[in-house]
């Protein structure tokens, strides 16, 4: 394995973990915005998208790079917004408690 | 330097899902990781151009970018903004199926672009090339699993467990299909096998989801998600990307922690959810014809909500289904100009995904600090004078607790039959998503108010104000 493999091995646990210490602390009441919040950043893959986009060689090659990009924007561009319109609902907290 | 900036935009995806663990930063934390989004994406593009500016070979192609862009940035902002609370699993769903389709994609555009489908002999590293079978396995088994799982929520497909024919070694057989496909693409060099292998995927995908009833829906929704992640990962490995390691390792992790907390709140393993097709196993046809049942009015409910000091509402996926969320929060206002205390106990695996009430009752203005979890809201049942159940029913069966013969005896229920006196607002005494009859509804302490549930709550609501 080259020496970039490993890393990217060594990369990918060590961010499993962090992931698994952020995420482990939050309350149900987040759970809905949280896996939306994390389907957007799942869209990270728009990186690969634009690379491909960019120097796809050839008919076949341009339609696997423009669906690439389409799908990876939907997750990114949805993703980010819809979890926005949630969080949004919930900081308005009408105080009517007596 | 264009890797330290894809570790800034990880390290800002960090920030943001640590943000996202308290209502207070949540909306901020969101907005974090999306400026790390923008950031890997800008980051990107320079390099592109980059890399084109000091090759002669190679020019972008800047309008295929812009026009993907632009189509998806339509299409997923459209979504986002025009879909209604209660069809938020159903969205969710569908973006993590094009998450994962994308990761897919970057790595089948990965095998055109060197040419080994052309023929020339540009290669892979053989740890590369596995890389490439596991982004289009895991990718593809998403994009097709979403799409199952959307048309599941949103009935399009019965959400009723469907038998595979030989169970579970079908979908068995079908993993040693598609790494036998992968072994031969890689080890023969034949990129014909990719092409296999997501065929099979996406068969996976179908077979995977279908047998899964509806209820344990936000358990497929969790694992999904966490499947994007991983494939996110991959398709990192492919082009040799670390801030797509990174990101995907997170929601991977993210994912598989929901998925996890899921399968505990109803008492299975990972692999009896995904596996045993729960409640295909021919439940017993429920006799319910000759046990007396409480049926009361909404102005009996009405009258018992008024004289109570303390209430605590228990909303299912009924509530969504009926769109009831604001109804619900009109009654607990009259309640409380009342001085009657009314909080909301909300079981993990309420409605068709995690959390999905709390958004629910978020949207009704709902203050998040009345919102009890399982663990607080239990001990304050016996001390409840009146628990309104409002289309929910296998989360608070007491047969759980009490009969060990029960399909789902174990699960942590809310108990609500220990208060003074259940409401249960409810269309039918059919059963739940378990098939199986729920005890609680006989109880002499129950009421059984048949309607559906937003009419139910706003004929309660009118009957309130004429008391």
């Amino acid at each position: 394995m080259s020496p970039e493999f490993i890393q990217g091995i060594v990369v990918f646990v060590l961010a499993a973990f962090i992931g698994f210490e952020v995420i482990s602390k939050v309350p149900p009441t987040l759970h809905t915005p949280l896996m939306s919040g994390a389907n957007a950043i799942s869209g990270i893959t728009i990186v690969g998208a634009i690379i491909a986009a960019a120097f796809a060689d050839g008919v076949f090659a341009i339609i696997l790079g423009v669906l690439a990009m389409v799908f990876a924007m939907i997750n990114v561009a949805g993703g980010f917004l819809v979890t926005d319109r949630m969080l949004e609902m919930f900081k308005k907290k009408p105080v009517v408690k007596k | 330097m264009t890797a330290l900036l894809y570790l800034l935009s990880g390290v800002l995806f960090i920030l943001g899902l640590r943000g996202l663990g308290s209502p207070r930063t949540a909306r901020r934390g969101n907005q974090i990781a999306a400026v790390g989004m923008l950031v890997a994406s800008v980051v990107t593009l320079v390099y592109v151009f980059d890399q084109a500016r000091q090759s002669d070979a190679l020019s972008v192609l800047w309008w295929v970018i812009i026009l993907g862009a632009l189509i998806g940035g339509a299409i997923g902002a459209v979504l986002a903004l025009k879909v209604q609370m209660t069809s938020m699993p159903e969205l969710v769903a569908a973006f993590n199926g094009f998450g994962g389709g994308a990761s897919a994609l970057v790595a089948f555009a990965a095998i055109v672009a060197t040419g080994t489908i052309v023929g020339t002999d540009v290669q892979y590293a053989t740890e590369t090339e596995v890389t490439v079978a596991l982004s289009i396995a895991i990718g593809v088994v998403t994009l097709s699993g979403s799409f199952v799982a959307y048309g599941k929520l949103k009935g399009i497909i019965t959400g009723k467990p469907v038998a595979l024919p030989g169970g579970p070694y079908f979908n068995l057989m079908l993993v040693i299909l598609m790494t036998a496909a992968s072994v031969w693409a890689i080890a023969f060099n034949e990129p014909m096998g990719y092409w296999i292998l997501a065929a099979i995927a996406v068969v996976l995908g179908i077979t995977g989801v279908i047998p899964i009833g509806g209820a344990d829906m936000p358990v497929v929704i969790s694992l999904l998600n966490s499947l994007s992640g991983v494939a996110a990962s991959m398709a990192g490995f492919v082009i040799g990307n670390q801030g797509l390691i990174i990101a995907g390792a997170l929601v991977g992790a993210a994912g598989f922690i929901l998925t996890v907390q899921m399968s505990e709140a109803m008492n299975r393993s990972i692999a009896n959810v995904l596996f045993a097709g729960f409640g295909t196993e021919g439940a017993a046809p429920i006799d319910a014809g000759d046990k007396p049942v409480n049926s009361a009015t909404p102005e009996d409910v009405a009258i018992s909500l008024a004289y109570a000091q303390k209430v605590i509402v228990v909303p299912g996926y009924g509530l969504a289904v009926a769109q009831a969320q604001h109804a619900v929060r009109e009654l607990a206002t009259a309640l409380e100009e009342r001085d009657v205390v009314v909080e909301y106990a909300i079981h993990p695996v309420a409605g068709r995904m995690p959390g999905h009430m709390n958004v629910l009752l978020a949207e009704a203005d709902v203050p998040y600090d009345v919102l009890l979890d399982l663990d607080q809201s239990n001990p304050k049942f016996p001390h409840t004078d009146v628990t309104l159940v409002v289309g929910a029913n296998d989360v608070v069966n007491p047969s759980a607790r009490d009969d060990s013969g029960s399909a789902i005896y174990g699960m942590p229920i809310l108990e609500v039959d220990l208060a003074a006196t259940t409401v249960v607002i409810k269309r039918s005494l059919s059963p739940g998503f378990a098939g199986i009859d729920n005890p609680l509804f006989y109880l002499p302490s129950t009421m059984m108010l048949f309607s559906d549930a937003k009419a139910a709550l706003e004929n309660i609501h009118a009957a309130l104000i004429e008391l």
